[in-house]
């Protein structure tokens, strides 16, 4: 959330239809060819046939779907939000029950402990995916329960609600895999994309994502709080500004110390008397770092893939609301699966219906994916998506390729790794731009 | 319960142990709160919200129900006469309004109230034709100063029409044996259109109270001036007036007219009605600004163009990060048309970004 008026006090009221261009699908002026950068591994700009009017076209066909299902939400969609939180806090509940005896052993092996595990990293990744992330995107806001309002929640995950809400649904779902907007595009500690400049720092990228999927929800704390950026420009930076941001970092503090206290004090205390406080410590680090892998195994495979589209920060100058359509459908990537594993993933398997509709709830995406993937096939374009296994492999080996600099005639790799180390020998910096 | 507490204070190490009791509780379910778990073993339990379980829907008339609620430990009790609001959720979205308790004292903590289908009235409609027991309501405390005083006045008139009847039916129900002098005087269309009718008419052969039947639909809208006919002596009773709006304002005026003003107490059921229009004036009400809007500019662009400091975000309506609460009002979505009216009381939380003042509005900013 930001508080700063955009216009000085002073300027007049000016009556129009819209104010930001892309709360219309229509343009006032002459809208350019729409460019998106695209990846290397796509032959050619996805878009580059469509004429401004097919734009407008596709929004108005988007606009309409949108109304038709959210005019459509009722009694049995607020009962699926409803029946998913009781399941998942009676799963928390029931999983960290038996792990109250996560230390005794049956011939020699911990029941409790592999059970109460299993459920509380199922409980922990609903709670973040289908339920967290989801209420907080106001998909349910209109139910109007102040228990289930995006005003309301928080969640079991580092970065306090307020800040998650706005570096996420701000930033990222309005500047989608715009190159220097969308900093989600690689968390500004990977190379995602060709374009993003190579640096001596992302040599070492592989462990940076490894580590980073580890330690995921501290991960997003810390870029939520814009951490690196804070680091780089502290100097520069107004007491004013450094004030409000060791605010935010002191919420962030104060929020972990909770999570840990809870997780790794408290629980494992109530376990004492059968001996199993150990155990229950054992059981929720295990909880956490599958949530923290499978939450970011998830997520890469958002926008990361081979085939989804990203843009140059001038493409989206005045962009209408077809053309933003446009680019949250060439920017995301949806995965393949079960029912449950839509529910698993927060329904972002449906990464293309969630960017196109962020604040529709989760629990429609999987009847209107035909029709955006009919749509997409009529306009030709591309609508990437594959299983989770193919699709996170297929962004590892990403990771692992742009670790590399890109490959330029007449010049060899090698000698520019090589010289960046000899940069950084010198000078101690690795190159990093934030 | 509440007055031995007050008498004979807690003593300290109690206090102490319940509050280490609720932090380690809070400890352990953090970033919830243990509610949210009991909540779901026992939504009706102490220290729950007030909120109520819809124990049987009973018909009226054809088109008016009473309905039985058991509310949550919160409920601090009512004096007869005074409303609740009740929240709903029908088609998924929760609804709020106002109605009257009618309960007679109850032994098992039960309280009523009773409801007559409007036209085009969704929670009324619900509540008598699709609502059923079992369901969860939310509730606030009752309230309302449309009540009888201590002592009760000696001579009493009700003047009630149609769903009127319903806080004098929970004063009658209440102080009946107590009221020396009742006379009632209710209007409804038709005899069978008598809420409560077999009752009152039981209470009047009985000879515990005089009930007068006006019905519109045989002798025509009830004139005030006929009181002098129907009650003679109206204007040594105090009187208690529920109603349509026409009526309340009739009556008003007969008793400003006679100098007998501070003897009558009106009930209007809905204090304002908010019709939609196009563009109004916002007035937030922390700032204390009132601007004036168009129909087609952004409340967030109205406010910010008045120097106003407005939170805001995506400025597209997706990232729900401009949202304020509508304390009173309506306002127009401008990418759908779609209206959202909040009456005093809803307080809605609204977009800014993508909606435009539909009617003067309240904002809590």
């Amino acid at each position: 959330m930001t508080l700063a008026p955009e216009r000085p006090a002073t300027a007049p009221t000016t009556p129009t239809r819209a104010v930001n261009s892309r709360l219309s699908v229509e343009s006032a002026t002459d809208r350019p060819q729409r460019a998106p950068k695209t990846s290397s591994s796509l032959p050619a700009n996805p878009a580059a046939h469509l004429t401004p009017e097919q734009i407008e076209e596709i929004g108005r066909e988007l606009d309409a779907i949108r109304a038709e299902v959210m005019d459509s939400r009722g009694a049995k969609d607020a009962a699926y939000i409803r029946k998913v939180i009781k399941t998942q806090r009676y799963l928390e509940m029931g999983s960290r029950a038996v792990l109250l005896f996560s230390g005794v052993k049956v011939k020699g092996f911990r029941p409790a402990w592999w059970l109460g595990t299993a459920g509380l990293s199922a409980a922990k990744i609903l709670e973040n995916m289908e339920i967290g992330h989801n209420v907080m995107h106001g998909q349910w806001d209109w139910m109007r329960d102040p228990k289930i309002h995006s005003t309301q929640w928080e969640w079991d995950n580092a970065s306090p609600s307020k800040q998650w809400k706005h570096s996420h649904n701000e930033l990222h779902h309005t500047f989608t895999n715009v190159l220097g907007r969308d900093n989600d595009l690689g968390y500004g500690i990977l190379r995602v994309d060709e374009d993003q400049p190579w640096t001596l720092f992302y040599l070492f990228q592989p462990v940076w994502h490894v580590g980073n999927a580890l330690l995921f929800e501290y991960g997003i704390a810390a870029y939520d709080l814009e951490l690196g950026g804070y680091l780089a420009k502290r100097k520069r930076m107004s007491a004013e500004d450094k004030a409000a941001w060791r605010t935010e970092a002191m919420e962030v503090v104060a929020k972990v110390k909770r999570q840990v206290t809870r997780d790794y004090v408290v629980h494992p205390a109530m376990s004492l008397p059968t001996g199993s406080a150990r155990t229950t410590i054992t059981a929720n680090l295990v909880a956490n770092l599958v949530r923290n892998v499978w939450t970011n195994t998830v997520i890469i495979c958002g926008h990361f893939p081979p085939g989804i589209a990203v843009f140059e920060k001038t493409s989206i100058e005045g962009e209408t609301r077809g053309e933003w359509y446009l680019r949250q459908m060439l920017g995301s990537g949806n995965l393949t699966g079960s029912k449950a594993m839509h529910v698993m993933t927060g329904n972002l398997s449906h990464q293309i219906e969630h960017h196109l509709f962020p604040d529709m709830p989760s629990n429609r995406y999987a009847e209107i994916a035909p029709r955006i993937r009919d749509l997409m096939d009529r306009y030709d374009l591309p609508y990437v998506t594959g299983s989770l296994a193919k699709q996170s492999a297929s962004v590892y080996w990403k990771v692992v390729q742009l670790s590399l600099p890109n490959k330029v005639e007449g010049r060899r790799r090698r000698d520019v790794v090589l010289k960046a180390a000899r940069h950084f020998a010198r000078t101690g910096n690795l190159g990093r731009r934030y | 319960m509440s007055t031995s507490t007050l008498t004979r204070p807690t003593p300290p190490w109690r206090l102490r142990v319940r509050d280490g009791l609720v932090g380690l509780a809070e400890a352990l379910t953090t970033p919830l709160v243990p509610g949210d778990y009991l909540d779901l073993i026992s939504p009706l339990r102490a220290g729950a919200d007030l909120r109520a379980r819809i124990v049987s829907i009973t018909s009226e008339t054809a088109d008016a129900a009473t309905i039985t609620l058991r509310p949550s430990r919160a409920w601090r009790g009512h004096r007869p006469g005074q409303y609740i609001r009740v929240g709903i959720d029908i088609d998924g979205v929760r609804n709020w309004r106002a109605y009257s308790l009618t309960h007679a004292p109850t032994a098992d903590g039960t309280i009523s109230i009773t409801t007559k289908a409007i036209p085009e009235g969704k929670v009324s409609n619900h509540l008598v034709r699709d609502a059923r027991p079992g369901t969860m309501v939310m509730l606030d405390q009752a309230t309302g100063d449309f009540t009888l005083p201590a002592p009760l006045p000696e001579k009493v008139l009700f003047l009630t029409a149609g769903s009127g009847i319903t806080p004098v039916m929970g004063m009658l129900r209440h102080y009946l044996g107590d009221l020396a002098d009742v006379v009632h005087v209710h209007a409804a269309p038709t005899r069978s259109a008598v809420i409560f009718g077999g009752e009152l008419r039981s209470y009047a052969a009985a000879g515990r109270i005089r009930f007068h039947e006006h019905h519109d639909d045989v002798d025509g809208i009830l004139d005030l001036a006929d009181l002098d006919r129907i009650v003679p002596d109206w204007h040594e009773r105090e009187v208690w007036t529920c109603g349509p709006t026409g009526l309340l304002d009739a009556a008003e005026a007969h008793w400003a007219a006679a100098g007998l003003a501070d003897r009558h107490h009106v009930e209007r059921f809905r204090p304002t009605v908010i019709e939609p229009g196009e563009g109004g004036t916002v007035t937030f009400d922390r700032s204390a600004r009132t601007i004036d809007a168009d129909g087609g500019t952004p409340i967030l662009d109205a406010g910010e163009d008045a120097g106003l400091l407005m939170p805001s975000g995506c400025r597209m309506g997706i990232c729900f990060g401009c949202v304020v609460t509508l304390r009173e009002g309506a306002v127009r979505d401008l990418r759908t048309g779609d209206l959202t009216i909040a009456e005093p009381g809803d307080d809605l939380p609204i977009q800014t970004c993508v909606n435009a003042a539909a009617g003067a509005c309240h904002l809590d900013l």
